[in-house]
């Protein structure tokens, strides 16, 4: 069993115990525990299920590559799945489950798959979709589906808060072991902004774990005073809990910090991405340790090597009483000596190489451990727990020579560099035949901005194991100067490849040795891969799933790819690596969220009457990034009811409209006449000061991107109203061809919307309105239809512009928008008189559709040029060139044959449905029905009480009284009249009055 | 994430404060122009691997239109220059054929 | 016969720095060549101001004249002179060609005070604060909106645009919630 021992743990403190639960059961741990630590403490090595045949799954690693050990962490909106346990520290009241299984962790029903494991081989899903399709259908994915996933997503709103920070250095040192501590140092003396991160809590990696000696004592000393020194540093920031998840492109950098991970609900953000522009990235990421692959690798017990004395010396927990270790390479005898020095028993080391006579093999030796050499597992012996290991020769076919009880086993295949942020940005690797490993390939690193190399890679991550060996790698990653400091660490023999273990293992065996863990893939599912044909390490991949779980691979594969170039008899760098991509841990969406979650999760644009509309029942319609009341809805009032109140009372009393939302865009200077002749397809640089007009913008297409009324304000100053979503997109139109084709143009642009509060007053009693306002002659005599004045209503400096969009006497309004609200507050006070009542966008369409005005977005879909929409006449034929103009004669927009805008009318007065489209006889090459039109605004309207509604129609205008259909939603079709889209007052009286 | 500066205003703009505008140095063709003209102009884009010319707004800084000189492969920037250009400039062309002697010109 | 009100009403929020929304304030909106001649006299005589070099922002008194980009400035003034000022600075410019605007109801201020304030742009902005100068005027975005920020004494001055004030607000206070420093001791 796995215990806590009496004595050591560097990391964790015995006065500080905290109790958590994992599965609902009670236990405790200390301060400094990782929660991987604390439940192998409370002798919990069983902790999930495999994805496919749900096998038992115990903790393999001790830190970010652990592919077993997840679990859901938390309740209610602290729930997270998938949560590795070897990363997570361990806080009082945690609560953690494990996950994939059904009905308990320790009697799965799924393991039946395990049993079946041979009907599940790899490519069993691609099989499976071809042949019988029913049995997919009604048999496999119905079991798959049940069975299949990891955690649970959360079902409650993220209780926790999480934000990003940008951070700008000359250098980033990513990791914290002796590498990246000693490159930090190297650098800072040089004065450059350096950075360093560490994904854990805590400095120095793997250097003290592994008795390395720096100038002559313990390397945690070394560690020590470097971090006080470069705390001490004005120019370095440390972070730790800080994990680099990718480098992209120029030095970018993005890291999640665990802010409060382990301090739940104290405040603090949880997460925070840190987005970092670094001028180059020094990755001292270390290396991971590989598995060896033999039979039963997977069985909970069977751990890396590193990793046993990882939970030895940091938290003194023991996996075993019993540990045989297992290793082609002399590192993993530091574990043997770790665990004899624990006072626990190695039974024996298991050296797959013919020879081990280097110092540490040596050191065992002396310790009175069996080294037995050409040795191997020839299969792991027990269920839910290692009870013991049948040994083999490494030459042979797995013949058992010898058998050994244990309840742990540590392994070791040997070391392989981490080069994923070297990879990120396209940084090359080279295959290390010494070390059976691939690392970075320092011709061909990733590139910056200037061409030059934007990343280093020193230390272990850069293929440099021996302690003396990485801080002279991590000195020269930085360019620095000086020698490095004195480390001492035994000589180590070469690694020696084991990709299969024993070497000429039966069919039988290789069916249960496993590579990735997590997605349950085996040597032998890889090799079935290669006999089909997958040669290609990507299609491997993808085919058998090797590496695509949650830990990417991170253990298993280097080995797969072994395995694969084995198949194939093809060297390995010939067979290569798949490609490495960011995040190198999972990164939590919160954190890549950051900030923009409830009320910010967006930038809401207000008018300053938006908390009126609010308080008075408005029913909001998103505009852009606008809000818009759609209508105010008195208590049990339908929006339907309460649009057709509103257009009633506009169009016999009074309305009021918050029109503040239209683009304002003052266009000045000698040139802006000829400027805006340019922009609008009509002419605005005859338009006489003091008078507006109605104008039409057009892309180079010459497709209608954009309409407005255009006033001239003075000389050499016009203001171009837009619509609502319209004016950034508009003024930057303007801006552009300012800039960059008519430079030499003399004219300005200014984007005044938010300026003005403006109000559109609308309806019969309109300019009563105004006139008890008081402060402006707004008489038909002084103020004419389509014209402006500057003026002062109720005391408020106005704008007046005698423009309608509905059809009615209107007067729209221009304020301050300090003082919009108190305006908008006087219209209502002094309209009482006149039944005046606000009125919102839904009520605006039905009235400019009841008068067949066209709407940018309605009527228009950015293929419909000005001429369907019968807009002819507002295409100037004077100008030689306007923007559009050129794109307009294409042969097939000259054309007659498009389909323009009519008005609908229903035969039986209903109200056709939104964007139906009407069928024509026949149909097209690919058999679909030919249509010959489309409704394009469809409304009830309460004036004339019936539908109505405006279409596009082939050739429509010549085709006046004729019938066509529309289908239903529901079945069946509407019969519609094509008419005139303008349905009320055709003579414009009302409006000019 | 790229970054640019913005020769208007000297800040070494991120990608997120920057709007992209495609291919610089494009004629325009109105009325008038064949057809030909009109679709090189509209729709005919070089989309290379390697040596491009790109048109970009610092839109969340001052606003201001510019013209970059990168490698689409490698994203390599060359150089940064004003929109009110009609061709690369001679500084910017002598830094891309040292970088990229194989480079054929801006054709 | 009303008073402008600014957006918020001159909300706050006590964090790890203080936020306050300013105003009303007033801002004119220049636009002209800078080495127009006629601009530099028209800042001496109207706002007793001089014309600030690119991206600065120099104060003459309560008035701020800002460099926006190379044809435009923002000039910062109390409200109540700018409808004054606009017609002095339009007259003093004469038949320039330059665009002179009120815009001080299209925009909103706030105060970012205290000695951290700097750390709560640097959660929102894409921008070096440390390489930040005095008297540097910086044009970026804060989250999801344009804005521009200084630095005054005692914290920074952020401008945006009015209509997302409420937003900037929020987004402000969320990065200043006390215990949220980026470098705490």
């Amino acid at each position: 069993m796995s215990t806590r021992l009496a004595r050591g743990g560097r990391l964790i403190d015995r006065n500080h115990p905290l109790d958590f639960t994992f599965n609902g059961k009670r236990m405790r741990g200390f301060a400094g525990d990782t929660l991987a630590a604390a439940l192998l403490a409370n002798d919990q090595m069983l902790v999930g299920r495999s994805f496919k045949y749900h096998r038992p799954r115990g903790i393999v690693a001790a830190g970010a590559e652990e592919p077993n050990a997840l679990v859901q962490l938390g309740t209610g909106g602290r729930s997270e799945p998938n949560q590795r346990t070897t990363t997570t520290e361990l806080f009082a009241g945690l609560s953690a489950a494990s996950q994939n299984h059904w009905p308990s962790l320790e009697f799965d029903v799924g393991a039946v798959n395990a049993a079946a494991s041979r009907f599940l081989p790899a490519g069993f899903y691609y099989k499976t979709f071809l042949q019988p399709r029913l049995a997919w259908k009604h048999l496999f994915e119905p079991v798959i589906r049940r069975s299949a996933g990891l955690g649970r997503p959360p079902e409650e709103p993220d209780a926790d808060r999480y934000e990003q920070a940008y951070a700008f250095c000359d250098l980033l040192v990513v990791g914290g072991g002796i590498a990246g501590l000693q490159a930090a140092l190297s650098a800072s003396a040089s004065g450059q902004m350096v950075m360093l991160l560490e994904q854990t809590p805590h400095w120095g990696g793997r250097a003290p774990v592994d008795d390395v000696l720096i100038e002559g004592r313990p390397a945690a000393d070394w560690v020590a005073a470097t971090v006080a020194s470069l705390e001490a540093a004005p120019n370095v920031t440390l972070r730790t809990r800080c994990m680099a998840a990718g480098v992209h492109d120029h030095g970018y950098v993005l890291a999640e910090e665990r802010v409060a991970d382990h301090t739940p609900g104290d405040g603090r953000p949880k997460k925070r991405l840190w987005r970092i522009r670094a001028g180059k990235v020094v990755t001292a990421t270390g290396a991971i340790e590989r598995p060896l692959p033999f039979a039963g690798n997977d069985i909970p017990g069977v751990m890396l090597a590193s990793a046993v004395r990882d939970y030895l010396v940091n938290w003194a927990v023991s996996p075993g009483d019993r540990v045989v270790i297992v290793t082609n390479n002399d590192d993993a005898y530091r574990t043997a000596i770790a665990v004899h020095r624990a006072g626990l028993t190695v039974p024996a080391v298991l050296d797959a190489r013919a020879e081990a006579d280097g110092a540490l093999p040596e050191e065992v030796r002396s310790l009175g451990i069996p080294v037995l050499t050409n040795r191997a597992v020839a299969k792991i012996k027990g269920g839910k727990r290692v009870t013991g290991v049948a040994v083999c020769a490494q030459a042979g076919e797995g013949a058992v020579l010898d058998e050994f009880a244990c309840d742990a086993v540590a392994m070791s295949g040997g070391w392989s560099p981490v080069v994923h942020l070297w990879s990120h940005c396209g940084g090359k690797l080279i295959w290390d035949e010494a070390q059976s490993a691939f690392r970075p390939d320092p011709a061909r690193p990733p590139i910056t901005h200037d061409g030059s190399a934007m990343v280093a890679a020193a230390g272990s991550a850069n293929g440099e194991l021996l302690s003396a060996d990485v801080l002279a790698d991590a000195i020269r990653a930085v360019g620095g100067e000086g020698p490095a400091p004195r480390a001492q660490s035994p000589e180590e023999a070469p690694t020696e490849p084991v990709w299969i273990m024993p070497q000429g293992a039966t069919p039988a065996l290789r069916s249960k040795m496993w590579l990735d863990y997590q997605n349950d893939v085996k040597v032998s599912d890889v090799q079935l891969a290669a006999r089909e044909g997958y040669e290609s390490v990507e299609h491997t991949k993808r085919y058998t799933t090797l590496g695509m779980a949650t830990d990417q691979g991170k253990l298993s594969n280097i080995n797969g790819l072994a395995v694969l170039a084995g198949s194939l008899n093809a060297p390995i760098p010939a067979v290569g690596t798949t490609t490495f991509r960011p995040p190198y841990t999972p990164v939590t969406f919160g954190a890549l969220v950051g900030e923009a979650r409830g009320e910010i999760f967006q930038p809401l644009r207000r008018t300053p009457m938006h908390d009126w509309h609010e308080a008075h029942g408005a029913y909001w319609e998103p505009v852009g990034l606008w809000r818009r009341p759609y209508c105010y809805s008195r208590p049990g009032e339908s929006h339907g009811d309460a649009v057709a109140r509103e257009v009633t009372n506009a169009r016999t009393k009074l309305g009021l409209l918050d029109a503040s939302t239209l683009g304002k865009i003052l266009v000045k200077g000698p040139d802006a006449g000829r400027f805006l002749d340019m922009i609008y397809t009509n002419v605005m640089s005859s338009l006489p000061v003091g008078r507006c007009r109605y104008g039409l913008m057009c892309n180079e297409n010459g497709f209608l991107m954009d309409d407005g009324v255009v006033v001239r304000l003075s000389e050499d100053s016009w203001l171009c109203h837009t619509t609502s979503g319209g004016a950034d997109r508009i003024h930057a139109h303007m801006e552009d061809w300012l800039q960059c084709e008519w430079w030499d143009w003399q004219v300005y642009t200014a984007n005044l919307t938010e300026q003005f509060a403006q109000v559109a007053i609308v309806g019969p009693n309109a300019r009563k309105l105004l006139e008890k306002l008081g402060g402006m002659d707004v008489s038909k005599e002084a103020l004419p239809f389509m014209h402006w004045a500057d003026g002062t209503i109720a005391g408020v400096p106005a704008r007046v512009f005698r423009i309608s969009f509905s059809g009615e006497l209107s007067y729209e309004v221009a304020v301050p928008a300090g003082q919009g609200l108190a305006f908008w507050q006087a219209c209502l006070e002094a309209g009482t008189e006149f039944g005046v009542l606000p009125y919102g966008t839904e009520a605006l369409h039905v009235m400019r559709a009841e008068k067949g005005f066209i709407m940018i977005g309605d009527e228009t879909d950015g293929t419909v040029i000005p001429q369907d929409l019968n807009l002819g006449w507002a295409i100037s034929k004077k100008k030689a060139d306007f923007i559009g103009k050129r794109g307009m004669e294409r042969t097939f927009l000259a054309s007659p044959d498009r389909w323009k805008l009519v008005g609908l009318e229903t035969l039986d007065g209903s109200v056709l449905p939104d964007g139906a489209i009407a069928p024509a006889p026949g149909s097209n090459a690919n058999g679909q029905r030919n249509t010959q039109g489309r409704v394009t605004s469809t409304y009830w309207s309460p004036t004339l009480k019936k539908g109505i509604a405006m279409g596009l129609v082939h050739r429509g205008p010549e085709r006046m009284g004729e019938v066509i259909e529309f289908p239903k939603i529901w079945g069946g079709v509407v019969q519609a009249r094509i008419v005139d889209p303008v349905f009320y007052d055709k003579a414009g009286e009302k409006q000019d009055v | 994430m790229l970054i640019l500066e913005c020769p208007c205003c000297g800040v070494k703009a991120e990608e997120t404060e920057l709007s992209p505008g495609h291919e610089a140095h494009l004629k325009r063709f109105g009325p008038g122009s064949s057809d030909e003209e009109f679709e090189s102009y509209m729709f005919a884009r070089k989309n290379p691997k390697g040596v491009h010319f790109e048109r970009w707004r610092h839109s969340y800084g001052c606003g201001k239109w510019f013209l970059a000189a990168r490698c689409t492969a490698t994203l390599e920037v060359f150089g940064t220059y004003p929109a009110q250009t009609s061709e690369p400039p001679p500084d910017i062309v002598a830094r891309i054929k040292a970088r990229r002697p194989e480079w054929e010109g801006c054709k | 016969m009303s008073e402008a009100v600014s957006a918020l009403g001159n909300a706050s929020f006590e964090g790890f720095a203080t936020i306050r929304e300013l105003g009303p304030v007033g801002m004119i909106t220049l636009r002209a060549k800078h080495d127009l001649p006629a601009l530099p006299k028209a800042l001496k005589t109207v706002l007793t101001a001089e014309l600030p070099e690119r991206r600065r922002i120099i104060s003459a008194g309560e008035v701020r004249v800002g460099w926006m980009s190379p044809d435009e400035l923002l000039i910062l003034l109390p409200y109540a002179e700018v409808a004054d000022r606009v017609v002095a600075l339009t007259e003093a410019l004469g038949t320039a060609h330059a665009l002179v605007a009120d815009v001080s109801d299209a925009r909103c201020l706030f105060a970012i005070e205290g000695e951290k304030a700097a750390q709560v742009l640097m959660k929102l902005c894409p921008v070096d604060m440390a390489a930040l100068e005095r008297g540097e005027l910086r044009r970026t975005r804060a989250a999801q909106v344009p804005a521009a920020f200084w630095a005054e004494e005692g914290g920074l001055r952020l401008v945006a645009f009015r209509s997302v004030a409420a937003y900037v607000m929020g987004i402000l206070t969320h990065s200043a919630r006390p215990g949220s420093e980026l470098f705490p001791a």
